[in-house]
């Protein structure tokens, strides 16, 4: 039995359409309609209701060394008030999820994880706050993102300090809420952590501005792809290391090579010897859509060699044509390079095309 | 004289004579969503009824469309090649998918007419 968000009787009354993701009823869609929602998100802004996502707190004295253990970056270091894109590792160097880890303060890290890995990246923390002085706590929340070029100036009318963020940059309201500048569609916006009581009146608050709509699941997908962004789950699992991935970025270059996290060992060793395998952009050049679990083909022959499989993929509403990610061979991975998906047993031409789709429009400041 | 009748799959079926213009019905492509794609098969493609003979593809998922009746593929919807949204928009009128020839007109009993696909759907 799925579990219910909290403010499910507000998408009730919005009209959602639900489907099961994570555990929970999600709106999938709205009325506007997936096509709608995401082109409204990249011209206005887009409410989503994210709470399927978990918020696990990390505090103590050594709290800082608890979150180097479990995730490859210096947590010492990280400044008061930023975010950091990061993920756990298992011994083997596959990833348990991907993450954002926030410093609230010198003792205090907020994790934001994916909704369908909260139970076990809880229980992965819990276990190692043993080795520490450090407390790890499950913070319920409901956890509301708002998304889109007029996001700041809406949210400037309800938060008058949110203005003062930048990407990925963080801060906590007297009230205990939870902000970020941050999110999951390459557009400006906030990700925003509230206690439950408050929220269904912060969320009214927002739609009461006629530039906000609700914004489903469905659209928050095509958004992500279209950005470039890897969905855990999709485009990586716990098979899937970081360099495979295409996600070393996140870690620091010292770390590459050995440290004192979880995974550092077998990660140096992958990161030594490469891997077979590239995460690329994908444009089908036709009309029908290429999607997740897709194989990818050096040519159009039946006999052509396998050379890489489709992770995600769907409609790309803004691009106005199919769009999709995958992980080819080394030698295939050059934009422009055209290779073949099979789809219900046709081999369709995609031509490798270079992540994102739509440019980026983050935050940096003036 | 045309009659219409439905699938439990969510097709509908406009019989006139021995032939038949099948299509999803509105309520199939509310679920849906916004269609961007939809593999229509080849003229003259013969049909077994239950078979997948449509894949309509939305933003977000595939889904088949399934043969109603036995039957042979007579003509197929151009205008959803350029066109798949006209499925959302008029589902039961231009959003139309093929033309069939019906192999045995009887098999038309077993489906539902009007009043209990109304009551499927609730």
């Amino acid at each position: 039995m799925a579990k219910q968000l909290p403010l499910n009787a507000m998408h009730v009354a919005a009209g959602a359409r639900f489907g099961a993701f994570a555990g929970y009823d999600m709106p999938i869609t709205y009325p506007l309609g997936v096509m709608k929602e995401h082109l409204h998100t990249r011209a206005e802004a887009g409410l989503f209701d994210i709470s399927h996502m978990s918020h696990i707190e990390i505090t103590g004295p050594e709290s800082p060394d608890l979150v180097s253990r479990a995730c490859p970056y210096h947590a010492v270091q990280q400044q008061q008030g930023t975010g950091r894109y990061t993920y756990m590792l298992n011994q083997q160097g596959g990833m348990i999820d991907d993450l954002i880890v926030s410093r609230l303060g010198p003792e205090r890290f907020l994790v934001v994880a994916n909704g369908a890995c909260a139970d076990k990246d809880l229980a992965h923390l819990v276990a190692l706050a043993g080795d520490f002085n450090a407390r790890v706590q499950h913070i319920p929340r409901v956890f509301l993102a708002l998304q889109g070029p007029k996001s700041a100036m809406v949210l400037a009318r309800l938060i008058p300090a949110s203005g003062g963020l930048t990407f990925m940059q963080v801060m906590e309201l007297d009230d205990g809420t939870f902000l970020s500048r941050s999110g999951y569609t390459g557009e400006d916006g906030f990700e925003i952590g509230l206690s439950p009581e408050i929220a269904e009146d912060f969320a009214k608050a927002l739609l009461q501005d006629p530039h906000v709509e609700w914004i489903g699941l469905g659209a928050r997908d095509s958004l992500r792809i279209e950005a470039g962004l890897p969905l855990y789950g999709q485009d990586m699992d716990e098979k899937t290391d970081p360099v495979l991935a295409g996600l070393l970025w996140a870690i620091p270059k010292e770390l590459r090579g050995g440290g004192d996290y979880i995974g550092a060992s077998a990660l140096a060793e992958i990161a030594t010897r490469g891997v077979s395998h590239k995460p690329v952009g994908l444009k089908p050049d036709g009309k029908a859509p290429v999607r997740g679990g897709a194989l990818l083909f050096a040519g159009e022959a039946p006999d052509s060699p396998q050379i890489g499989i489709v992770t995600s993929g769907g409609f790309g509403p803004s691009c106005g044509h199919p769009v999709a990610m995958g992980r080819v061979i080394q030698s295939a991975t050059l934009a422009g390079n055209q290779i073949y998906a099979d789809v219900r047993g046709r081999r369709l031409a995609c031509t490798i095309h270079k992540l994102p789709f739509v440019p980026r429009n983050y935050y940096r400041g003036d | 004289m045309a009659s219409t009748f439905y699938t439990e799959d969510h097709e509908w079926v406009r019989v006139d004579g021995n032939e038949a213009v099948v299509g999803i019905t509105n309520h199939a492509q509310e679920q849906l969503g916004d269609l961007v794609f939809v593999e229509l098969p080849e003229a003259g493609r013969k049909v077994a009824r239950g078979e997948a003979m449509i894949v309509v593809e939305s933003v977000k998922a595939a889904s088949d469309v399934y043969a109603p009746v036995d039957g042979e593929i007579l003509a197929v919807n151009d205008a959803l090649e350029g066109s798949p949204g006209l499925v959302n928009e008029a589902a039961e009128g231009d959003g139309w998918l093929v033309r069939m020839k019906l192999d045995d007109a009887t098999q038309l009993e077993t489906l539902l007419d009007e009043a209990a696909y109304a009551a499927l759907v609730g």
